[in-house]
């Protein structure tokens, strides 16, 4: 029932690839959003025999809109981007798209950095549960969870997708 | 009026009686107890039992802010809360505006009591002009105003020389002198007892040598020039060493320590709270015990209230920039039941430092229930609880306790043989 | 040591003021270190903005004038997108007839998130706290001889990111801790994060009572203080301290406990040495010894910026989380009835 990451990357890769020949998109740099994003990532870039390729890790909590509801998260880490945003072709990676304002957030904070020259957006798992008009261009699995019902996924090796019961935690 | 207080257990340390027994009042004197006298018709029939009736409390530092600072309190309000604590007689402090050095004031103030009549009276004279320290203020006229005896309070001479020949001046007379020892300079600037916790707090210290060097002074100039002395509010351990030793040579000195200062420490200033600001200041564990201690011992004979109303704003400030003092005549009683309910005392000692204690060294006239004595007395149920704060009397409500459920509960205070004070 | 201090913190333990680092766990400091790295690297970028307090307002109350700690303070509030309002009230409340409480109350009508103050009086953070209405969020900048706990953070910020894990350091303070509110704050920290060897160098004039009691190791010599020491703070010493009979002149507090290059070379061969500003040339250090690449002066100023951003973002969260909290129960007690 449950999808396998690694089959996903495997789909994910080459439809990632497909999507940047198409554009004409050389060289685009990889930043993964901390930390199932960047677990992806990392999966992702072996997929794609990019293992050496630098990878820009993004911590969002500083450009989270639910500040003023939950305040800051106790675990919060330097975001690092070792190459220069400006003009440059991102590819920003996820691993689970569900309101969208992760992803909101996350280019945010890219744009404080420089202004990209594009943005491709992959996600392993899009849940059917969007608030903004936030869509991936490459996606793993769509699936439809109940309202109580979240994924997680674990890693870093290996990648496992779990299943989550809101009402017992 | 001819009252019987019924089934009350009398404990009056100055005349020794620890008993059950009747006592009968008439004309505002004690006319008899135990037997009832033949002849005597009772109007009033006080049901005292499972109380303790003791000679009326007798609290030798009060400030009753009158005249002058009536936002901190009046005559009125506070021989109110002084009958609420369970006190008949009480010497204000001459911390007054004018300032008590005239025999004006002092009439002023013994008038205002006596129509109030809710405590007696009796106050303590400046003993320089305007407590400035270098003119001697007239003692012997402001002695037969009324003052029972003199201090400067905080507030030090201007030398050395000066002191020797005011004590000398108030010795000629047989007066009293009351100390507060406290060297100015040592002191400066300091708001809180000089140790660990205050010092982490970044409070401005007061170490115990302010109060030694300056009590040490005031000891050989006390035996140098005969005077009566009595050293007020005293807060080191070291300090009560010093009057103990004197003591033991033969020197004629009293002591008194404020009823707070048995209980609280610089401990309670971790929070900054003003409540706990007062001068001199809380001091150390070491030194609470040791003030205890020279109470059990007698060495320091009474405690006193050492009362300092305030209004409210007078505490709502940073700590440093608050000013000092407790209000807390009302809960005497209470109080010092507190200090027996822990063991620090037996409910004799208690009662004699509250009466017999304060009455001797200040040569008054009370604190005693033997026949012939003026009926000023407390009736108070051992057993019994006071919320603080729950018919609070003072006009200042700085004060710690409030809040607090405290042991035992004056039930009926009585000056002159009238009832002044009373609750269920 | 001391006890736990629940003003300054919300029903989860979380920072809702900032008022001293007295009575806050190891965790807790240790996350406003990893909160002020990552602003740290917010620093490092183009744009040094993050909406963080985007629409909130943080006022400046300095009772007490002070240039270097009032501006870092209206850095890292602009920098987290607050506004900033910086009010420079009169020293003494009483010249102006004013009480500080209604002081406070004008400034609340402001409608401010926030206040940062400094203050002449120990205590006066805390006894805002108390006062101020329940939402809004105070930071101590420094009150009295007591505290000044976003300066203790950013020396520790400092000692981390240079030498490492506490646990391993030798860490002297040399001047006058007596009057020093940042010395106090540095003690506590250190204590709590877990440093075995935390010495103070100082005459017996310039050193409060009953340093013992805290585990803080006392010299008077600072040849003997200095050995192996891996982090030298040195505080400042004001010309007061001589007319007050603490010592007899600069020239031989310097001559006895000035740092030098050759004092400096008693300590650890990597030592680094501190100074929370301004620095007096020649009274309590040597101009080369704060010139050199061993002076973490200057980095102390950019550490500063971040700390303060860590720690404002970290009280206005946890006031957020509060008042989230509160309403969670107000709701609840309504449905039960």
């Amino acid at each position: 029932m449950l999808p396998q990451p690694a089959s996903l990357i495997e789909e994910m890769a080459a439809g990632l690839n497909r999507h940047l020949a198409e554009r004409d998109i050389q060289d685009p740099r990889f930043v993964g959003i901390h930390t199932g994003g960047v677990w992806v990532a990392n999966s992702l870039l072996q997929a794609m025999d990019l293992a050496d390729q630098p990878l820009g890790i993004l911590n969002v909590s500083f450009y989270r809109d639910d500040f003023s509801r939950k305040g800051l998260h106790p675990q919060v880490r330097p975001s690092q981007l070792p190459f220069d945003i400006e003009n440059q072709h991102l590819v920003l990676i996820d691993d689970v798209l569900m309101s969208g304002r992760t992803i909101r957030a996350a280019l945010n904070e890219l744009f404080d950095y420089g202004r990209p020259a594009s943005v491709t957006l992959v996600c392993l798992l899009e849940i059917n549960a969007r608030e903004l008009p936030i869509r991936p261009d490459i996606v793993g699995q769509i699936l439809s969870l109940p309202q109580n019902q979240r994924v997680k996924l674990t890693g870093p090796e290996p990648l496992a997708i779990e299943l989550r019961n809101l009402d017992q935690e | 009026m001819r009252i019987q207080v019924s089934g009350a257990r009398l404990l009056d340390p100055a005349s020794g009686i620890d008993q059950i027994c009747d006592i009968f009042i008439e004309g505002g004197k004690v006319a008899a107890l135990g037997e009832k006298p033949s002849g005597f018709s009772v109007e009033q029939l006080i049901d005292a039992r499972n109380l303790i009736a003791a000679p009326g409390l007798v609290d030798i530092n009060a400030s009753l802010r009158e005249p002058g600072y009536g936002r901190k309190g009046n005559i009125a309000s506070e021989t109110r809360a002084a009958a609420g604590g369970g006190v008949t007689s009480l010497c204000c402090t001459p911390f007054t505006k004018p300032v008590l050095d005239t025999p004006a004031v002092a009439e002023l103030i013994l008038d205002q009591a006596r129509d109030h009549g809710s405590s007696r009276v009796y106050p303590l004279g400046a003993f320089t002009q305007g407590l400035a320290g270098d003119h001697l203020a007239e003692l012997v006229t402001l002695r037969d105003a009324g003052c029972v005896a003199f201090t400067n309070g905080l507030v030090p001479f201007a030398n050395n020389r000066l002191l020797r020949h005011a004590l000398e001046y108030a010795s000629t007379f047989g007066l009293t002198v009351i100390f507060q020892p406290q060297d100015r300079d040592l002191a400066e600037g300091g708001i809180a007892h000089e140790s660990a916790a205050t010092n982490f707090r970044g409070l401005s210290g007061i170490p115990e040598t302010a109060e030694t060097v300056a009590l040490a002074r005031d000891l050989l100039l006390v035996e140098h020039s005969g005077v009566r002395a009595h050293f007020s509010q005293i807060t080191t351990a070291r300090g009560a060493e010093l009057i103990a030793r004197a003591q033991q040579r033969g020197l004629n000195v009293t002591a008194d320590v404020a009823m707070y200062q048995l209980i609280l420490t610089d401990e309670a200033l971790l929070d900054f709270s003003s409540l706990y600001h007062v001068q001199p200041p809380l001091r150390s564990l070491a030194d609470r015990e040791g003030l205890r201690e020279a109470v059990r011992s007698g060495v320091i004979s009474a405690i006193a209230s050492h009362h300092q109303p305030h209004e409210a704003d007078a505490k709502q400030d940073p700590f440093a920039a608050t000013e000092p003092g407790i209000s807390s005549i009302e809960l005497l009683l209470p109080l010092a039941m507190s200090l027996v309910q822990e063991g620090v005392l037996d409910l004799p000692t208690a009662i004699a430092r509250l009466t017999s204690g304060p009455a001797r060294a200040m040569g008054l006239n009370a604190g005693s229930l033997n026949v012939g004595a003026q009926a000023d007395l407390v009736l108070f149920d051992p057993n019994g609880q006071t919320i603080a704060g729950e018919n609070w009397l003072s006009t200042g409500s700085n004060c710690p306790f409030i809040g607090h459920c405290l042991p035992g509960r004056v039930r009926y205070t009585m000056l002159n043989g009238r009832i002044s004070f009373k609750q269920d | 040591m001391n006890p736990a201090c629940p003003l300054q913190l919300n029903d989860h333990g979380r920072l809702r003021h900032f008022l001293s680092l007295d009575g806050l766990p190891r965790e807790l400091l240790t996350e406003i270190l990893d909160t002020a790295d990552s602003f740290l690297e917010v620093g490092a970028r183009a744009v040094k903005k993050v909406p963080l307090m985007r629409g909130m307002t943080v006022c400046n109350v300095f009772f007490e004038n002070s240039t270097r700690t009032r501006t870092t303070f209206e850095l890292a509030a602009k920098r987290l997108s607050a506004d900033v309002i910086t009010l420079n009230v009169s020293t003494s409340s009483t010249s102006k007839g004013e009480t500080l409480t209604d002081t406070l109350r004008t400034l609340e009508a402001m409608a401010a998130d926030m206040f940062v103050m400094r203050h002449a009086d120990s205590g006066a953070a805390h006894f805002v706290a108390e006062h101020v209405s329940p939402n809004v969020a105070i930071i101590n900048g420094g009150d009295g001889r007591h505290a000044h706990p976003t300066q203790g953070m950013l020396d520790m910020l400092t000692i981390r990111r240079h030498k490492g894990d506490f646990s391993q350091l030798k860490v002297a303070i040399v001047g006058d801790i007596l009057h020093s509110r940042v010395a106090r704050s540095n003690m506590i920290a250190l204590r709590t994060l877990g440093c075995p060897d935390i010495r103070v160098i100082a005459p017996k004039t310039l050193l409060p009572a009953g340093l013992d009691q805290y585990g803080v190791n006392v010299y008077h010599s600072i040849e003997q203080g200095l050995k192996d020491v891996d982090v030298i703070i040195m505080l400042r010493l004001q010309r007061e301290r001589m007319r007050s009979g603490l010592l007899p002149s600069e020239s031989e507090f310097y001559r006895l406990f000035g740092l030098s290059e050759q004092r400096l070379a008693l300590a650890h061969p990597e030592a680094i040495v501190m100074h929370p500003g301004p620095i007096n040339r020649g009274v309590e250090i040597e101009s080369s010894v704060a010139d050199s690449p061993r002076a973490m002066i200057l980095n102390q100023v950019t550490y500063g910026i971040a700390v303060r951003m860590a720690v404002l973002s970290m009280t206005m969260s946890g006031q957020n989380e509060q008042r989230q909290l509160d309403a969670e129960k107000a709701a609840q007690q309504q449905e039960a009835h």
